[in-house]
């Protein structure tokens, strides 16, 4: 019954990315029912935005449904949930007027609301899913209120009529509206500071839909802000670009700064969200501020850039959170610490992992390193403004995207190395066992899906620069030559991944071959790893993911606060012997205390204050009603 | 094309053989400014004999990780080897992006740190650990470091910037230039685990970063690590050689001008190790929390070449 709840989504996966890819290769299509809804009713259409956004919920729908079947294939709590959020995220994209859109957003946000809450009775799962609803909501009245103030600035509640009357807007009302719609659909794609959802939400959903609420979901987030910043609103003055070439810089640095302490697998994979969501946004921002300038072109290389990341994050983000899944499955646990030796046990989700680790990283020739390739592409050509302020801007955003890449390195040196390396450090890790073949079939698909979109570049940029040309219009500046090789600008950069992937497998190759040449040794004796001249090796000799990321906590102790707290229990006799040791090295976050806790403080007490007029009595409450309809009157 | 494979071969070559008898002259210069006479220069190709014909000890904990990392790290730095422009600007890849090499030799770190976890001793870990907060920090410094070249030559394909800087000498002498040679030599010394970062003569636990992450290898194992530590200290010499100072580095695949390449390159490499051996003679290991300090330093020389470059043009 859930199995067959699933394999419908795996279909609705299935149609989603053939009309996306018909609509990206420029299938335009409409649906109009005009008397189903108020407000102009219920409008779709296909575009190649559209096209691109469906055919990536695509993307990340049929492998999660399918792995969902082994994961939770006779649980039915839950499935229609599931069924009803893919649906919405499919219609999202397509929706065509404010209310189709409206209604389209706030299913999808409902569903997800109760896939959050999907088990009760799991510590942190009710928090988790009123912060989600709280912010979604949040987000929610802003981009209401912008598109109202659209709508009644341009007369109409369809978008294509938007994009035909955006030019005659006042400045003011186009900033107005801008900052309101970004606000809302950045608190979707969880950008900092409006990321406080994401790390709560993501891991107390089942793995299935973390990986598309990760994969497809936040994403919808950065299509509203491409529609809003280059289709509603036509090209918006450079500062909205600065702004979010910004936001993206800082989501980048402090997403990955964050993951770096986390040891619960699930939760340090949405801090990483946050940061790939930074380096989409530091490509879109850098096209924002292209566009303005009239360098069109690199607008367009910057826009496919973030498209490219964009799909790359789907992929290798579902991967991530379907092999965690496959993890929490065999061991029952998400601590890391807990973990360890699983690659000798669950062999196939290991080298999943481990691809899906080397794309995030984004080391070559996996996709993670195309697409950051190409966004330092964008962004190192710059000089072209010949502005030095904004100059300085783009230096802060190559900095913070280099910066983000090593640290992402050295998070998955730690994610994977603690969790699927050296011996077992709990009875659940030695117990653990492989995941049921549905879940490893959707696991590896992905995994062959993320080696693909890394060295098939030359395939996959000129679609997208299609897509992204319906935004800026433009020749594009990236050329393949011979089928093999992307050429950016003339001789600015060149990358061939296939030329690459084969010279990386020969440099393999080689010492194989030289070692036999030479007569070198090939016999392997098998010896405990040296203990110092311990004779027993223990897992307590590990180093802890707790160890392994304390030098970052002290290089960035401004930013992490971190709190010591140490408890040693002596022996009642004697302070020489030591029975317990408890050591916590927690850190503590600026946002929620220097944002949001003075914030909701103040929430509060507004709300004490004003519970001086609530009195219980009706007659009091009749006079506030007449009073109003009198004010009401007299404005009126 | 066979021109092209031609050179790509010959700098393979050049690259892997001439690794380890930098890394032995290096030594000798050592020892002799500190007062010994030190082992020969070409020691290192006896250790690495010794090593291959020494069977392999693998812990039984560990797991595939560890035994394909040196082939992965070895791999990588031939690679690069083919990319870098060591005897001729243009060679044997059609793509040779500052970028990509970068991220090549993160794919070398990130395998190795692996495999320093995968043995499940502390040492190991301690190594992973440090050597990964290395890298990371050290990434945006050598990134802007090369954006500082590429705005100036208006290329990141490494044998254009050389080519731009060779044909325009007056470039190099830009004070940008200077302070991003500054910041690269010192991410350079924090990359391939020099003095004052890491140590590379001790394997006390508290100086090393890379001699406890390879703590546990052995025999061939180890021998390839050596061999691949040494090929990039080698390549980031030669970048720092042949970037900067792009002179004598041959645009054209012909045998004599390569030669030419060969002969400049080994003066060059002479001079900068030479000056290597009298700045680790001269330099005490700094403590592990300095040296984030350090590549702030040069981080922010790398940020200053850049805005130099916006400012005065």
């Amino acid at each position: 019954m859930a199995a067959l709840g699933f394999l419908c989504a795996t279909a609705v996966g299935v149609v989603a990315i053939a009309a996306g890819l018909a609509g990206v290769f420029g299938r335009a299509w409409t649906l109009s029912v005009p008397w189903l809804v108020p407000l102009g009713g219920l409008e779709l259409a296909l575009d190649p935005l559209g096209g691109f956004f469906l055919a990536l919920v695509g993307v990340a729908t049929i492998p999660a449904s399918i792995y969902a079947i082994g994961y939770a294939g006779g649980e039915r709590r839950g499935v229609l949930a599931y069924v009803g959020f893919v649906l919405a995220m499919c219609v999202v994209p397509l929706a065509a007027n404010l209310m189709s859109f409206a209604i389209a957003w706030e299913l999808m946000s409902l569903a997800c609301y109760f896939l959050v809450l999907h088990d009760p009775r799991e510590p942190g799962a009710v928090r988790a899913a009123w912060v989600y609803a709280v912010m979604t909501h949040a987000g929610l009245v802003c981009l209401l209120a912008g598109m109202l103030l659209l709508g009644a600035a341009t007369g109409s509640w369809r978008f294509a009529d938007w994009h035909a009357a955006a030019p005659g807007l006042t400045a003011l009302r186009r900033d107005a509206v801008f900052v309101l719609l970004a606000a809302g659909f950045l608190g979707k794609a969880g950008v900092i500071p409006l990321h406080v959802w994401l790390p709560l939400a993501h891991p107390a959903a089942p793995s299935h839909v973390s990986a598309l609420m990760s994969g497809v979901m936040i994403k919808l987030g950065v299509y509203g802000l491409l529609r809003a910043g280059f289709d509603w609103l036509g090209a918006g003055p450079v500062w909205w670009g600065v702004a979010v070439l910004l936001l993206g810089a800082t989501s980048s640095v402090i997403g990955v700064l964050y993951a770096l302490v986390d040891h619960d697998l699930k939760r340090l994979l949405a801090f990483h969200s946050i940061e790939n969501i930074g380096i989409i946004l530091i490509g879109v921002g850098a096209a924002m501020i292209y566009r303005p300038a009239g360098l069109e072109a690199l607008a367009l290389l910057a826009l496919a850039a973030g498209l490219y990341h964009t799909l790359n994050h789907a992929a290798f983000k579902a991967l991530l959170f379907l092999g965690a899944g496959a993890v929490v499955h065999g061991t029952g646990t998400r601590n890391m610490e807990e973990l360890g030796g699983l690659i000798k046990r669950m062999p196939w989700t290991a080298a999943c992992f481990l691809a899906g680790s080397a794309a995030i990283a984004a080391l070559p020739p996996f996709n993670g390193f195309v697409s950051e390739w190409l966004t330092f592409m964008a962004l190192l050509q710059n000089t072209r403004l010949a502005e030095p302020a904004l100059n300085l801007v783009f230096a802060l955003g190559i900095a913070g995207l280099a910066l983000t890449s090593g640290l992402a390195m050295a998070c998955f040196v730690k994610a994977f190395g603690i969790s699927f390396l050296a011996l077992p450090r709990s009875e659940a890790a030695a117990r653990a066992h492989e995941a049921p073949s549905s879940m490893r079939a959707a696991m590896v698909a992905l995994a062959v899906l993320c080696l693909g979109l890394g060295l098939a570049p030359t395939l996959v940029v000129p679609v997208l620069l299609g897509v992204a040309r319906g935004l800026t219009g433009a020749t594009a500046p990236v050329e393949v030559v011979d089928g093999l090789t992307l050429s950016v600008s003339g001789d600015f950069g060149s990358l061939s991944t296939l030329v690459l992937a084969v010279a990386l497998a020969g440099g393999l190759m080689l010492p194989l071959v030289a070692l036999r040449l030479a007569g070198a040794s090939r016999r392997v004796r098998r010896a405990e790893t040296w203990g110092c001249g311990r004779v027993l090796q223990t897992s307590r000799m590990e180093y802890t993911a707790t160890a392994f990321s304390n030098p970052f906590k002290r290089v960035f102790d401004f930013f992490y606060r971190p709190a010591k707290r140490l408890a040693i229990e002596f022996h009642p006799e004697s302070r020489l012997f030591v029975e317990r040791i408890e050591y916590e090295n927690p850190t503590r976050s600026i946002f929620e205390d220097w944002l949001y806790r003075p914030v909701l403080g103040t929430l509060s007490a507004v709300a004490r204050r004003a519970r001086a007029i609530q009195s219980g009595s009706t007659n009091v409450y009749l006079a506030y009603i007449l009073a109003m309809l009198l004010v009401l009157l007299v404005l009126a | 094309m066979i021109a092209g494979l031609a050179t790509a071969l010959a700098q393979v070559l050049v690259v892997g053989l001439g690794a380890p008898l930098l890394v032995g002259v290096l030594r000798t210069l050592k020892a002799r400014l500190v007062g010994r006479r030190g082992p020969a220069p070409w020691q290192p190709y006896a250790d690495l004999r010794k090593l291959l014909v020494k069977d392999a000890v693998v812990s039984t904990t560990t797991s595939w990780i560890f035994r394909v990392t040196p082939y992965v790290l070895v791999a990588t730095m031939l690679v690069a080897a083919v990319i870098v422009p060591v005897l001729a600007s243009r060679t044997g890849l059609p793509f040779a992006g500052i970028i990509l090499l970068m991220y090549l030799f993160m794919l070398g770190t990130f395998f190795l740190a692996l495999a320093g976890l995968d043995s499940g001793s502390a040492f190991g870990g301690m190594g992973s650990s440090r050597g990964v907060a290395v890298a990371a920090l050290a990434e945006p410094t050598v990134i802007l470091a090369v954006f500082a070249l590429a705005l100036r030559a208006e290329t990141t394909n490494l044998g254009g910037i050389v080519e731009r800087f060779a044909s325009e000498p007056r470039l190099a002498l830009d004070p940008a230039h200077l302070l991003a040679f500054a910041a690269f030599f010192i991410v350079m010394l924090a990359e391939t685990g020099r003095l004052p970062v890491d140590n590379p003569a001790t394997h006390l636990e508290l100086t090393m970063i890379h001699g406890a992450m390879v703590l546990e290898y052995s025999g061939r194992h180890l021998a390839l690590v050596e061999w691949a530590a040494a090929m990039k200290l080698f390549v980031f010499l030669a970048l720092l050689a042949n970037l900067f100072f792009p002179w004598g580095v041959s645009s054209l695949v012909e045998p004599v001008p390569v030669l030419l390449g060969l002969l400049a390159l080994a003066g060059k490499l002479a001079v900068l190790t030479a000056a290597l051996a009298v700045l680790e003679t001269l330099m005490a290991k700094l403590r592990l929390f300095r040296v984030p300090e350090l590549l702030a330093g040069s981080f922010a020389l790398a940020l200053l070449s850049v805005t130099a470059v916006f400012l005065v043009r």
